[in-house]
């Protein structure tokens, strides 16, 4: 794996010293030159009046196609503009960003800035020293374009149709033994077109007819999917069908497994079980589905109906609101069968988003009564208690001959045929909890402080739990079972939702490869469902692609780097497969950590994590960091110049120091910043070579953690957050102050208070004074 | 399926918004060639005009920031901004567009350095920012524009100020000359991701929207709350600068209203939620009352609702004011009567917040060049069994929140892809 077969090519570095944009008006591009061909040995060094114009481009084209140089480093605007300039093919391009991280957020003319500007070309020297252009991992085999649909319901139906007609082969599997899941119950189907009024045909026939007629798709009733290994473009995965095993390598992975309904027996108090006419929502579609209009004690007309939509907070993220539709549907389809009927539907918020308002218009003006208030109670006599907000007081209500208690959708994001759980999904917890492992792993293995000297391998029972922490927290059984080191479970967000970055990003799952759709994402209806089964199968297509090409899939699309593990030196301590936000890292028998090229999404946490320093990109690595930490130019004390390090994340903390720029906050001359792909790829190795190198500070600057991460590899600033923290307690028993290292979070919006931050830290570094290791 | 093979492999995506940039990268990664239209300078539509997104109350660019880094990295997309579709014709694989391009009257050339609007004079409202303030009449969009480059407004067109600022640039980017022009541009497919916009606050006469500063809409709420808003994410009394504290949301302004848009809107309770979060994290003294018919906390977000529901600086007011005036003392007034409560109110605050509805960017209308169904409003049926070449993504095709309109666009992209794809 590592080096094999690759060719060394001779680096030719070249320097391009851009004077636009004011550059030269602010800085000594004279002095940079002589530094260039100086110190920093490069001879060939140029410069423009503004590279990114044509003659510019030009120029430094004329020399890539001369081989004159392959690695290009242009010391001019942010790296995150002009690249579509800057694309040199068959060249390295290495950026310094003297535009909105020098001359705009630094007065001009002045030593110090001049000083930051030496000593962003000497970090990009630093890092071309170790760049390499990164090379295609081994070729998976790829098992060509199959994909297998989990879940016969419409939205698993819908993907294996929508996947066919884009040219793949599709396995269905069901486990049950017919297709149509829980949309084969509905009577009828909410309206998803003008006028938007009355309850539409359930045309679920049609599209299992469709599923069954097409040649591309094979379906699999009967069938659980047992086992999955492998990874995007092959997984290895193991269906069983009465008992039956049958392996199959498929592409990706579309989970469509639908829902369960709301237990109606915990909505207590409200007289589930005290008398058979009060019905769930999904017992009352049976009644309507048999058009016998009748009482379930004994078998009395309905004349007189009330439905319940409970606003019970424990039950509220399942009932959604698709909920309340329903309730207007069913209202709506009884009133059509028993028109003198008088229907009641009791409610808080009646929530009836976009169109579906002119469906709640309708059963307005059809006269079904919407009694705005909280149902207290509901009797053995079907009596209810009603705290009227209108009248401020609680009415009792009788003479119903049955009561309909709307319930919710509860995603069936593990298998609970196998291990039914006692309540809803709230129970489910956010399954392989990374903190959880890490702090085992922590716990277990030594402190990051040690990483100099190689931690010994560490197989305590504790260790060895780390991997399946919170499987025990997962009612019910895995639905891929897969064969990974984090455990069998697909990750899921709060109240059992299997998703991740559901506003941007909805198909950005934490398992690559394997997209989830339909109403195990988000409580939706048929409607929404089909269209998001498009959107799954899209990302699964993409999924295939990328493995096929040996690239990653979203955020870091097309990257094709990917860390490569020196196994001579690993002391199989697991951090890497306990970190992996992916799940990307297994452990072989004999406890080395193994890449699965394809699941990785090129983050870097196993870099960060590793603590023996043999976790490595080839265009991103611990010596380039390194390099670049130890280019920067550290004053002595008596120059009274203090330096901080700055790690910030590309994604957000990065461009927010742009925009700082940008706006022209001016910032402390004193900080030196480095970009990174994720804090969670920040080994704490750089924080005390920084130390050693005389840095007097160095904070982290990541994106928030928690409920509501915005990370786009999960968990950067809390794993980064940990790391700190053990580098806190080794700074203490250096007799160095533990605030000379900081982690922050930060986000991209926060360009005025990322430089009050950084202003305020040097302050305080200031007044902390020296790092005494300084000039050592 | 088709009659043959689709003519051109081509996707064009009308509208640069989050729904447009979204089925863009989601089929350009998929390796077809996609044409992605914006009618103004930059892309991000509405969403980059969003303060935060609820529920997460995370800011909108960082995403936008992540597409962006994908639209740089990949050549299948083709990026025209300024350019507008102006008509199509043709069949599924074999669509012609008429694309209207407005002069920006700044090449490729742009450094985004800023000279040009250093020597700029004249102020002009600052369209980001909902007119609420100013800015140079050679400008950047905003500080996170993609792509980053100056525009300048036709206004100063043929003046001597527009000679001074085309001096100003060194690198020859200021092309004063420049015409609107026509073009043609052939594609397999068209995704109409054509948004949204606010409905008029001006035809709520009742709520007195001309009649104050101080009574604002929620899409004004979200630049007043943005750091790169018109107050540097102050939230002030427009009239006077001074910190808003009692602050009054109404909710169904406009929507769920025959004489308005009959329809939810969806997105306004949660926004309102958002914006009394925001209102009290900037003031721990601040009240916020809103007035309301039903909270509509749809799919996961009842939680947030839970969360602001149980901030006792929130109150929920269930009523919809009667008529909003402007009171002695220059504050507006709310009037109506509490629902609950049977109690006729008028409360002054200082700030009163509308939560208007959106309506399509395009009207309904006989000369459109969309051959997707339409509904009354004009939004595009986004049928599911839709078996021609053109689509619908985002809010184009009904209210949506951010979440379904990434949702429908992905889902748009592979329908394109479908009607393009050879064989």
């Amino acid at each position: 794996m590592p080096d094999g077969g690759t060719m060394v090519i001779e680096k030719k570095s070249g320097i391009y010293l851009c004077e636009g944009c004011g550059i030269a008006d602010a800085i000594d591009v004279d002095a940079l030159e002589a530094l260039a061909t100086g110190d920093l040995k490069t001879p060939h060094c140029k410069r423009h009046a503004a590279y990114c114009s044509a003659e510019g481009v030009a120029e430094i084209a004329a020399d890539v196609k001369n081989g004159d140089v392959n690695q290009v480093l242009i010391a001019a605007c942010s790296p995150r503009v002009m690249t579509d300039r800057f694309n040199f093919p068959g060249a390295q391009i290495i950026r310094a960003n003297m535009r909105e991280q020098v001359i705009w957020s630094h007065p001009p003319g002045e030593e110090d800035t001049n000083m930051l500007a030496a000593d962003q070309l000497r970090i990009a020297v630093a890092q071309a020293g170790q760049f390499s252009p990164p090379e295609p991992h081994a070729e998976a085999e790829v098992a060509g374009a199959l994909l297998l649909v989990v879940g016969g319901g419409v939205t698993g139906l819908t993907a294996a149709l929508e996947a066919a007609h884009t040219g793949a082969e599709v396995i269905l599997v069901e486990k049950t033994d017919t297709l149509g899941g829980w949309t084969r119950k509905w009577s009828r189907l909410l309206p998803e077109r003008p006028p938007y009024r009355d309850p539409q045909p359930n045309d679920i026939a049609d599209l299992i007819a469709a599923v069954e007629g097409d040649k591309a798709i094979t379906v699999m009733t009967n069938t659980l999917v047992t086992s999955t290994a492998g990874g995007p473009g092959a997984f290895d995965v193991t269906l069983t069908q009465n008992g039956k095993n049958q392996s199959q390598s498929v592409g990706a992975i579309v989970v469509a497994t639908g829902w369960r309904p709301y237990d109606p027996s915990l909505l207590e108090g409200l007289g589930y079980g005290a008398s058979p006419d009060v019905v769930s929502d999904i017992e009352f579609e049976e009644i309507l589905s048999s058009g016998e209009m009748k009482r379930k004690s004994n078998g009395d007309a309905l004349n007189t109906v009330a439905f319940i939509i409970s606003g019970d907070s424990d039950r509220m993220p399942y009932s959604s609101g698709l909920s309340d539709r329903i309730v207007i549907k069913q209202a709506l389809q009884l009133l059509e069968a028993v028109p003198e009927a008088m229907i009641y539907v009791m409610h808080e918020d009646l929530r009836a988003h976009g169109m579906a308002e002119e469906f709640y218009r309708q059963a307005q003006e059809a006269g079904i009564i919407f009694q705005n208030g909280v149902v207290k109670s509901v009797g053995a006599d079907l009596t209810i208690t009603l705290e009227d907000r209108l009248i401020g007081e609680d009415v009792p209500m009788s003479g119903f001959d049955m009561v309909v208690l709307s319930t919710g959708m509860v995603p069936n994001s593990t298998n609970v045929d196998l291990e039914p759980a006692a309540k809803g999904a709230d129970q489910l917890v956010d399954d392989v909890n990374p903190l959880a492992a890490l702090l085992a792993a922590a716990k277990a293995g030594d402190g990051e402080e040690k990483a100099e000297e190689a931690p010994a391998p560490d197989t305590s029972e504790e260790a060895d739990q780390d991997g399946a922490n919170g499987e025990a927290a997962m009612p019910g059984g895995p639905i891929l079972n897969l064969q990974y080191r984090q455990g069998p479970h697909l990750p899921v967000l709060a109240n059992g939702y299997a998703d991740s970055h559901f506003i941007c990003f909805p198909y950005e799952t934490r398992r690559t490869g394997i997209y989830t759709c339909g109403p195990v994402r988000r409580a939706m209806s048929v409607a929404e469902a089909r269209q998001d089964a498009q959107g799954a199968v899209l990302k699964a297509f993409q999924a295939m692609r990328a493995a096929d090409k040996a690239v990653s899939v979203h955020p870091r699309v097309g990257d094709l780097s990917y860390p490569e593990f020196g196994l001579d030196i690993c002391t199989k301590c697991r951090r890497c497969t306990v970190e992996c936000p992916f799940g990307a890292i297994d452990e072989m028998e004999d406890g080395y950590p193994v890449l699965n090229p394809t699941r990785c999404r090129r983050c870097g946490t196993c870099m960060g994590a590793c603590p023996v320093r043999t976790i490595n990109f080839k265009n991103y690595n611990i010596s380039m960091i390194t390099d670049m930490i130890k280019a920067v130019d550290v004053p002595d004390e008596f120059a009274e110049k203090p330096r901080i390090l700055v790690f910030a994340c590309e994604n957000d903390a990065y461009p927010a120091l742009d925009m700082a720029g940008i706006n022209r906050h001016q910032l402390t001359p004193y900080v030196r910043i480095l970009p990174v792909r994720c804090l969670g790829s920040v080994s704490a190795t750089w924080v005390s070579t920084a130390l050693e190198s005389g840095y007097d500070g160095i904070m982290l600057l990541g994106c928030k953690s928690g409920d509501d991460y915005q990370c786009h590899f999960v968990k950067g600033s809390a794993i980064a957050q940990e790391r700190m923290e053990s580098v806190g307690a080794t700074l203490e028993s250096m007799m160095l102050e533990k605030e000379r290292v900081r982690t922050e979070e930060v986000s991209i919006a926060d360009s005025a208070r990322v430089t009050a931050l950084l202003n305020d830290y040097a302050d305080e570094i200031k007044a902390i004074g020296y790092n005494p290791f300084k000039g050592f | 399926m088709t009659d043959g093979a689709p003519k051109s492999q081509t996707i064009a995506v009308v509208g640069g918004g989050i729904a447009g940039i979204t089925a863009a990268l989601e089929a350009a990664e998929m390796g077809y060639d996609v044409v992605l239209l914006e009618k103004g300078p930059s892309l991000g539509g509405r969403v980059t005009r969003l303060n935060r997104y609820f529920p997460k109350l995370c800011h909108p660019t960082c995403g936008l920031e992540i597409n962006y880094q994908r639209i740089k990295k990949n050549p299948r997309i083709k990026l025209m901004t300024m350019s507008e579709v102006q008509g199509v014709t043709g069949v599924r694989g074999d669509y012609l567009l008429t694309v209207r391009k407005t002069p920006r009257f700044v090449n490729a050339n742009c450094t985004a350095c800023g000279a040009c609007a250093q020597a700029a004079e004249t102020e002009i409202d600052n369209s980001f920012n909902y007119g609420m303030d100013k800015v140079k009449v050679a400008y950047l969009p905003h500080e996170h524009a993609f792509p980053m480059r100056y525009i300048i407004s036709p206004e100063v067109i043929g003046t001597p100020e527009a000679d001074k600022i085309k001096e100003s640039c060194k690198y020859n980017a200021v092309e004063l000359d420049q015409q609107e022009e026509t073009f043609d541009l052939n594609a397999g497919a068209i995704i109409w991701a054509t948004g949204w916009r606010p409905y008029d606050a001006s035809k709520l006469d009742v709520y007195g929207y001309d009649s104050s500063p101080d009574i604002i809409t929620n899409v004004e709420m979200e630049r007043l709350a943005a750091h790169d808003g018109p107050t540097d994410g102050k939230i002030i009394r427009p009239s006077d600068g001074e910190p808003a504290k009692r602050v009054a949301m109404i909710q169904c302004a406009g929507s769920r209203d025959v004489n308005h848009l009959p329809y939810c809107s969806m997105i306004c309770c949660l926004a309102s939620l958002k914006h009394a979060a925001y209102v009290r994290e900037q003031y721990p003294d601040a009240e916020v009352d809103i007035y309301y018919i039903d909270i509509r906390a749809h799919d996961k977000m009842s939680s947030f609702y839970e969360r602001v529901r149980n901030d006792p600086g929130i109150n929920f007011i269930k009523s919809k004011p009667g008529h909003i005036v402007v009171g002695e003392d220059g504050r507006p007034l709310v009037c109506g009567e509490q629902i609950i409560e049977r109690e006729i109110y008028q409360r002054p605050y200082d700030l009163v917040v509308l939560a208007t509805g959106m309506e399509p960017s395009r009207a309904p209308g006989a000369d459109q060049p969309v051959d997707v169904e339409q509904d009354e409003h004009g939004f595009l049926i986004p049928a599911v069994g839709n078996d021609g070449g053109q689509f619908s993504a985002g809010v184009a095709g009904g209210p949506f929140d951010v979440a379904l309109s990434t949702q429908s666009a992905t889902a748009a992209a592979l329908k394109a892809i479908q009607a393009v794809r050879a064989g």
